[in-house]
């Protein structure tokens, strides 16, 4: 009698089981042929973290160099400035939004930037090939245009929309009684937004820059369009560079099958891996509940 | 006293404008983008980009993206909305269930462009598929699958108790009530979580750059299914509209095109977002009882 229940609840179980299958698949594939530049090509870790000599052979007898620092540093150094420029404005916006002015945020502001949240990154990374990088061309007699700046302020836009809907939401979430009582003890608005409602919402608020900052460490082709594309560590925001997605992107199609290269190849996508999940471990450490004592 | 009252005042006051002119400058920002993107296309576009010989238009690579997310969303939402299911029915509180949702968290949060490898890696060295829509849409439902199951979850924990409670007080079994009474009630809800996976699928390029190839010509009164040039053939290679604008950004040679393409593609996703977003709006106002029509309560 019962029998198309128990098919209906194993379907549905086996629909979880593939979640987690996949997602394991994925971790395992990507450690194991990671793993190759450690164990088949006898690299060491702090070579391939700490030095910028970035050499691998394109074939499978090894003995090139796999230093990733500057994949790294140019990751990290466009990923920072994105979030430097997006940070303050989108909790601007998400302030304006919802304490400001919240009739004209919840009707119109909001919906229209969830909707931009969708643009896709090619989009924006076309957009700043073809405008921003020519007027860095004029603006700064640069030589090139595409630079690391270039990068940060595509990803910046990018990422703009994502911190501000997530902001908004935690700023939204704080109770209502904490706002009335600052204003009942005769707050302005200001003094309630930066002393009560910033404070109050603060775990949202990382977890918002978090997000942003995942979206724009795992973004490759946008930036592979604007950053230059040279291997080489950055001198200064005019210098081109390259980071760890558009390496991995521009290589990749051309690496010979079990040669160094690619499994060095492999090992950045690992990282990309591990950093994502570090991204997922931070965002629950901040949002724990706090042991009050 | 007096003085610091003023100066807080003050202080609210410079607050105020610098708040309204971020929100200002934001607005602009995103408008401005948009605008140009599309004001841009329409300038550079000629009426020979929107035919369909794969030489220096757009069509065959708007029907690949369109057919591409079609067949992603087969593989993903069947997978997704039963593993939503799972998590608000069926799942016990425990290690597995933890486990499993950190996976999702862990897949949802991936850079495309390691699911795109990821992807290269299982379809085409390890399968031996050559690049193909089938190994693209693959790769996609992977990145919408999270996505998926999510709102499928949510959308139903969202029903009210009385739902399940009522099916199960007549004597319905759990798969009873899912089936005939909580997934009607949330389909609209589901719906809006494909539509954005679809927008998602649409804009994908990353995941697509190593799985999907970048084949555009096609042969329209091809019947042969298993022919390169065949539209509905699967295991052809396939340029969608996101990987032209990135091989044209490559070749450097077409910047009108790239620019119709980038507005096509924009539109596109602008529509899908603008209509999921309308029916979650729809499904709000519904639920709190403002569109009228609606026998309940």
């Amino acid at each position: 009698m019962f029998k198309k229940e128990y098919a209906w609840r194993g379907i549905a179980t086996i629909g979880g089981l593939i979640v987690i299958g996949l997602t394991l698949t994925i971790g395992v594939f990507l450690a194991y042929r990671g793993s190759a530049t450690f164990f088949q090509f006898h690299h060491t870790l702090g070579e391939f973290l700490g030095s910028a000599d970035w050499n691998p052979v394109d074939s499978a007898a090894g003995g090139g160099t796999v230093g990733a620092l500057i994949f790294i540093v140019g990751s990290l150094v466009t990923c920072g400035l994105a979030l430097l420029i997006a940070t303050p404005l989108s909790l601007g916006a998400a302030v304006f939004m919802t304490q400001i002015s919240p009739r004209i945020g919840e009707k119109f502001f909001r919906p229209v930037v969830q909707i931009f949240a969708g643009i896709p990154s090619v989009v924006y990374g076309w957009v700043g090939l073809s405008v921003l990088v020519p007027f860095m061309r004029v603006a700064f007699h640069q030589q090139v245009g595409q630079s690391i700046l270039v990068a940060a302020i595509v990803l910046a836009v990018m990422i703009f929309p994502t911190i501000t809907s997530m902001t908004a939401d935690a700023l939204t979430a704080v109770p209502k009684t904490n706002r009335d009582g600052a204003y009942g003890l005769g707050s302005t608005r200001w003094q309630t937004i930066y002393r009560v409602i910033i404070p109050a919402a603060k775990s949202g608020i990382i977890t918002a820059i978090i997000m942003g900052l995942a979206r724009a460490f795992g973004e490759a082709l946008a930036v592979a369009m604007v950053i230059g594309q040279t291997t080489a560590l950055p001198t200064s925001i005019f210098s081109t560079s390259k980071t760890i997605t558009t390496e991995v992107a521009a290589q990749m199609g051309n690496a010979m099958e079990g040669g160094e290269l690619k499994a060095a190849l492999w090992t950045l996508s690992f990282l990309l891996f591990l950093i994502s999940l570090f991204m997922i471990w931070l965002i629950h450490r901040v949002n724990a509940p706090k042991k009050e004592d | 006293m007096d003085k610091r009252i003023a100066s807080a005042k003050r202080a609210d006051k410079i607050a105020t404008v610098i708040f309204c002119i971020i929100a200002a400058m934001f607005f602009l920002l995103l408008f401005g983008f948009a605008g140009y993107v599309i004001i841009r296309g329409i300038m550079s576009a000629k009426p020979s980009m929107f035919g369909f010989t794969g030489y220096d238009d757009i069509g065959n690579q708007l029907f690949n993206t369109i057919y591409l997310v079609f067949i992603s969303l087969l593989v993903c939402v069947p997978i997704g909305v039963f593993a939503g299911i799972y998590l608000a029915m069926y799942a016990k509180p425990g290690r597995f269930t933890k486990f499993l949702r950190m996976c999702i968290e862990t897949l949802s949060s991936l850079p495309s462009i390691v699911v795109g490898l990821f992807g290269y890696l299982v379809f085409l060295i390890v399968l031996g598929m050559d690049r193909s829509l089938l190994a693209g849409a693959l790769s996609i439902s992977i990145i919408t699958l999270p996505l998926i199951t999510t709102t499928t979850e949510d959308a139903i924990k969202g029903l009210p108790s009385g739902y399940l409670q009522g099916s199960l007080g007549m004597g319905a079994t759990k798969w009873q009530s899912v089936y005939h009474v909580l997934l009607p009630a949330c389909l609209p809800r589901i719906m809006t979580g494909v539509i954005l996976a679809a927008g998602r699928g649409f804009g994908e390029a990353a995941a697509l750059l190593y799985t999907a190839g970048s084949g555009s010509r096609l042969y329209w009164a091809s019947t042969n299914i298993h022919s390169a040039v065949n539209p509905w053939n699967v295991m052809r290679p396939a340029e969608t509209l996101s990987i032209q604008i990135w091989n044209l950004q490559v070749n450097g040679q077409n910047q009108d095109l790239a620019n119709v393409s980038s507005a096509v593609l924009m539109v596109l996703v602008l529509a899908f977002s603008i209509l999921a977003n309308a029916l979650s709006r729809h499904i709000q106002a519904k639920n709190a009882g403002q569109v009228s029509g609606g026998k309940k309560r």
